[in-house]
């Protein structure tokens, strides 16, 4: 997967400016950076939900632009806000989106109950979504996306608003898919020991250009400082703390997901 | 991307474009029908307003027979009208359902499948049309419990039920294009209030073109509504002249406008 020249701008303000990185098969990238660095901007631009301005992005040697219909068929996207129905059950949501993707009868059903399984929800899987807790839901959310057996996964931060323990677990779900499954993972977080337990690879953004790549060893080595801790990498690189973009829009939007999944 | 696993091509539906086009329009209609059978309740209290209509405005003005309605009884010449005006107002704010899905992250997961835009807003206009569907039967019970008689036969209902597929579909297909252009939930519903009465005030839904001042025949002419209010009464009460087809033509017409519409508005509600 790889991202050239990709450039946003919404009026006044330049959201994504000219980045370029690439993500190797297999691995769990990370995109951090503060409130309004760009990473949403980012990954909505690397899965067609919103054009770019500039830039290509090719996906499991797909490129975008011109092939976004083969793109959406080799990837998978869980948002950061709720993307299940609450009325249905945990199976209605999955079998929707297998017909969705276009699986074949009998390897979707096969499907839905191995995800099922394998995220810990066979057992209420006939329950109705809006009785599950934040982090079941947020488990089913990240199986639905991979019924079709994506090459790669997009996550726009999937643990906002979880606690502790429920984080822990979608961790180790995550993991144990993405191993499971041989799936690259792009995920989206400002939590930085999300990053450090995850990723094998990060990148971290700030007003809409990418700031450090590399693995965490790499990004100490970088500062000079080889007991960093993961807040002083983000503190060195992202800027200072003042650096404030999010936004009252960004606020609401975070909180009503906190509330939502809590 | 040397070792990612591929899905096996044996995995997807080998059905052709056409079929496949058609199973993802079906499909969004599903996820709508399973919604409703599991909360019915939004379709029910939509049945309380035709019947609060028929009780009362339709049994007061009926008793001075000011509205000359030919052969049949006022009750009888509203009954029609006010289920034009339930299967409207069902369908123009079925926009809003769209940017809840849309506040919430559902749409943006959806349009991330191999679903093209436009399956998708066929798709979202059917399934408001078959909320609409849903006002038939509350429609033939309110119409037996008020004694207004109607004429339900099997053809005649076959007939309401694809003019309320067509009424359902243009509407809904108008309150998705509003859905776009205003982007939130608040305006939106503002702007759905704001053009229901004038729709419903200048179509025939309540009293016939013909008593209207000139200037409101013309609105009522252009007024989408006043076909399927004039659809579902040619049906309903076997007026002496029939425009049935001019009905439909205008409907159909209207509908296929507004999914092209649609099609080009569609990715501005994908991103406020």
């Amino acid at each position: 997967m790889e991202v050239r020249n990709l450039s946003k701008r919404f009026g006044d303000v330049q959201a994504v400016d000219d980045i370029s990185f690439e993500v190797f098969g297999g691995e769990c990238f990370g995109l951090l950076g503060p409130n309004g660095a760009g990473k949403s901007t980012t990954i909505k631009m690397m899965i067609a939900l919103l054009n770019s301005d500039e830039g290509e992005v090719v996906i499991a040697g797909h490129p975008l632009s011109r092939e976004p219909m083969r793109v959406r068929e080799s990837i998978g996207y869980v948002p950061q806000m709720l993307s299940v129905d609450g009325v249905l059950t945990g199976y209605e949501n999955l079998l929707i989106f297998g017909k969705l993707y276009g699986l074949r009868q009998a390897v979707r059903e096969e499907r839905i109950w191995e995800i099922l399984k394998l995220i810990g929800l066979e057992e209420v899987a006939q329950r109705q979504v809006k009785t599950y807790s934040g982090g079941m839901i947020r488990r089913l959310e990240i199986g639905q996306a991979i019924l079709h057996r994506p090459k790669v996964l997009f996550l726009d931060e999937p643990t906002v608003g979880l606690d502790p323990v429920a984080r822990k677990a979608v961790w180790e779900h995550l993991e144990t898919l993405r191993s499971h499954y041989r799936m690259t993972v792009l995920l989206t977080t400002h939590y930085m020991e999300e990053a450090e337990a995850l990723c094998a690879r990060i990148a971290i953004m700030n007003q809409g250009s990418i700031a450090a790549l590399g693995t965490v060893q790499q990004l100490r080595d970088a500062m000079g400082n080889p007991a960093a801790s993961m807040d002083d990498i983000f503190a060195y690189f992202a800027g200072d703390a003042e650096n404030e973009r999010g936004g009252i829009r960004d606020v609401t939007r975070s909180r009503r997901t906190a509330r939502r999944l809590g | 991307m040397s070792h990612a696993v591929a899905a096996p091509p044996d995995d997807w539906d080998n059905a052709g474009p056409w079929l496949r086009y058609v199973k993802q329009v079906l499909t969004i209609v599903e996820m709508d029908v399973r919604k409703l059978w599991k909360d019915p309740t939004e379709l029910l209290m939509r049945g309380v307003q035709p019947a609060l209509w028929l009780v009362i405005f339709g049994q007061s003005l009926g008793r001075i027979r000011g509205i000359p309605t030919g052969n049949v009884s006022y009750e009888a010449f509203l009954a029609p009208g006010v289920f034009a005006q339930s299967i409207t107002f069902i369908s123009i704010f079925y926009g809003i359902s769209i940017l809840w899905d849309r506040d919430m992250g559902l749409l943006q997961k959806i349009m991330c499948t191999p679903i093209p835009p436009s399956a998708m807003i066929i798709g979202k206009m059917l399934s408001a049309s078959f909320r609409s569907i849903s006002q038939v039967g509350i429609m033939i019970l309110l119409s037996l419990l008020l004694n207004i008689p109607l004429d339900w036969n099997i053809l005649s209902i076959l007939g309401v039920l694809l003019t309320v597929i067509l009424g359902g579909v243009f509407f809904a297909g108008m309150s998705m294009a509003i859905a776009s252009l205003m982007k939130t939930r608040e305006r939106m519903l503002g702007i759905g209030q704001l053009i229901t009465m004038p729709l419903f005030f200048s179509s025939s839904a309540i009293y016939p073109i013909a008593i209207m001042p000139p200037w409101l025949q013309v609105v009522a002419k252009i007024n989408p509504m006043s076909y399927l209010v004039d659809g579902l009464r040619n049906l309903l009460l076997h007026a002496a002249e029939s425009h049935l087809l001019l009905d439909w033509g205008v409907l159909i017409v209207a509908s296929l406008v507004m999914i092209g519409v649609n099609t080009l508005l569609f990715p501005r509600i994908l991103n406020k």
